[in-house]
């Protein structure tokens, strides 16, 4: 295992770091040893094919998968230490699910508004202000008080982020967020995370699609099969990969034509 | 294709029309012949006559049938009584089965045996032995009024099925929307609470209605530990007159309020299919 020199740093300088993660359901080993370190502000990708261990990293970080061995550190506290109470940690890690998992049964004023009004206790009236402002701000003002089901894919996901934004998180985690959209409707969700770029934010972001890693990340993981084989830059990953298999793999992506 | 008025069917709408012409045509004629059939038939039947007096005696309906009303009306309130008590118990139970706790081990297993227990034994049976056993506990006459344990009984047997259908709609909330709320920071109690018992609850409502339709009708069971509703009723009534038509009475009467009830449930349920059928979100 001569992994290519990435240098752990400290836990207590970091925003979020793994170290040594493993998760396995029942037989299957999904992560394998993660080692990722997170700087305030970074915005990390992780690429790799179905199954590499992308979503379940992402889900490990705010705790929807407990961990079978490692640590997880958010500003250098494990939150991953057992007997921990999650709820508390999950407020401060955004996730914006890749089927949007909006609650159908609430207006879309009230999906982003419920998150503050039932865990951080902000009054209903304040928490739709709120809420109302921040839809605002991504521009669907106009569906505030129609249904999940009655928008449309871009339109829902911009919504899950908007309910997820609302938590003022200090971290977000985006699964494959336009995995389940149709093409002409990914880039209006691409412009929200750009925004979320601007705006200083620290992101983990599992995606297949290359060309929006290699433009908004400060640095991309290539996942195989529980580990991270390799992490750069995006024009040293994708310019000059240094692994056989983080080669094959995007030369697959390229041969499909997503890239 | 044209800007007239009235423009000339295509060949096709032509056929359709014809076809549905036709069907129509067959499904009247098909009704007059059954009916028909059945209403010459039944009073040829050598007996008919003796029959049609016991049963369908128009003077003694005439006058029984207000007694029967206001008999009914007690059925009516039970009814009332039970519903909320046996929405609320049946939720708790469901609830209790599905958590994971284990501080909640002993109420979750006291749900279980309670649905298996309730389930199991016929709703008749239920009545018989709380409506006169558990009185016996009681010095005082007061807790010994068979309606309250009439419908206790009721609200357990009950509360038994319903719980497994609101466990039913708990668990076919997806997965996922338990993971955005748990996302956000909820606790799992309120999760359930805001995110997957509302959801759960608007899906199970066509079930529900059915089990309500049949409350309806075992409401007349608590009759057997004493109470004069309107089953009790018109079994004095029939004894009095030494004619059964009462019975059918008292038949008519459920009848007006459960058919109403069961054309509600149909049409909630083939709504429900409707919209489930349009959006398929996980």
């Amino acid at each position: 295992m001569s992994e290519p020199a990435n240098e752990l740093g400290e836990p207590a300088t970091l925003k979020v770091a793994l170290r040594n993660v493993r998760k396995a359901f029942d037989d299957t080993t999904v992560l394998d040893g993660i080692d990722l370190d997170v700087a305030e502000g970074d915005v990390i990708t992780l690429i790799g094919a179905s199954g590499s261990g992308k979503s379940t990293l992402l889900r490990c970080v705010n705790l929807l998968e407990p961990i079978d061995d490692g640590e997880v550190y958010l500003d250098g506290a494990d939150i991953a230490e057992p007997g921990l109470d999650p709820d508390p940690i999950r407020r401060k890690i955004g996730m914006v699910f890749q089927s949007f998992n909006l609650f159908p049964h609430m207006s879309i004023v009230d999906n982003v508004a419920i998150g503050p009004r039932k865990v951080l206790k902000t009054n209903k009236a304040e928490a739709r202000t709120n809420a109302r402002a921040l839809l605002d701000r991504l521009g669907l003002s106009a569906r505030a008080d129609a249904y999940p089901d009655q928008l449309s894919g871009g339109q829902q996901q911009r919504v899950a982020i908007a309910r997820s934004l609302a938590m003022n998180p200090e971290v977000m985690l985006l699964d494959e967020i336009t995995s389940a959209l149709d093409p002409e409707l990914v880039g209006e969700v691409l412009d929200v995370v750009r925004g979320l770029k601007e705006s200083g934010m620290t992101m983990l972001i599992a995606t297949h699609e290359m060309a929006f890693a290699r433009e908004i990340s400060d640095r991309v993981c290539y996942l195989h099969q529980g580990r991270i084989l390799e992490q750069a830059p995006p024009e040293e990953l994708f310019g000059n990969p240094q692994r056989e298999r983080t080669q094959a793999f995007l030369q697959r992506v390229l041969d499909a034509g997503r890239m | 294709m044209t800007t007239a008025p009235a423009p000339a069917l295509t060949r096709r709408q032509a056929y359709d029309r014809a076809r549905r012409r036709r069907a129509v045509i067959i499904a009247t004629t098909s009704t007059v012949l059954v009916v028909a059939t059945l209403v010459i038939l039944i009073p040829l039947t050598p007996r008919w006559d003796r029959v049609r007096q016991s049963f369908f005696d128009g003077e003694v309906l005439r006058e029984t049938f207000p007694g029967l009303l206001s008999a009914f009306w007690l059925d009516v309130q039970i009814f009332l009584w039970s519903t909320p008590l046996i929405l609320v118990l049946s939720i708790l139970v469901a609830v209790a089965r599905g958590s994971r706790s284990p501080a909640l081990f002993p109420i979750r297993a006291f749900a279980v045996i309670y649905t298996d227990v309730f389930r199991g034994v016929p709703v008749i049976l239920t009545i018989l032995l709380i409506g006169f056993g558990v009185p016996g506990l009681f010095e005082s006459r007061e807790w010994s009024n068979p309606l309250i344990w009439g419908t206790v009984a009721l609200v357990l047997s009950y509360s038994a099925y319903v719980s497994e259908v609101f466990r039913a709609g708990i668990e076919s909330v997806h997965e996922s929307q338990r993971a955005g709320a748990r996302s956000l920071g909820m606790t799992s109690h309120q999760t359930m609470t805001t995110v997957i018992l509302p959801q759960a609850t608007r899906r199970v409502v066509p079930p529900l209605m059915n089990s309500l339709v049949s409350l309806q009708k075992d409401v007349a069971l608590v009759s057997l530990i004493g109470p004069v509703e309107v089953l009790r009723r018109a079994q004095i009534d029939t004894s009095l007159f030494a004619n059964f038509t009462p019975y059918v009475g008292a038949a008519i009467i459920f009848l007006a309020v459960t058919i109403p009830c069961t054309r509600l449930a149909d049409y909630l349920l083939a709504r429900q299919r409707r919209r489930t059928g349009a959006t398929a979100i996980a």
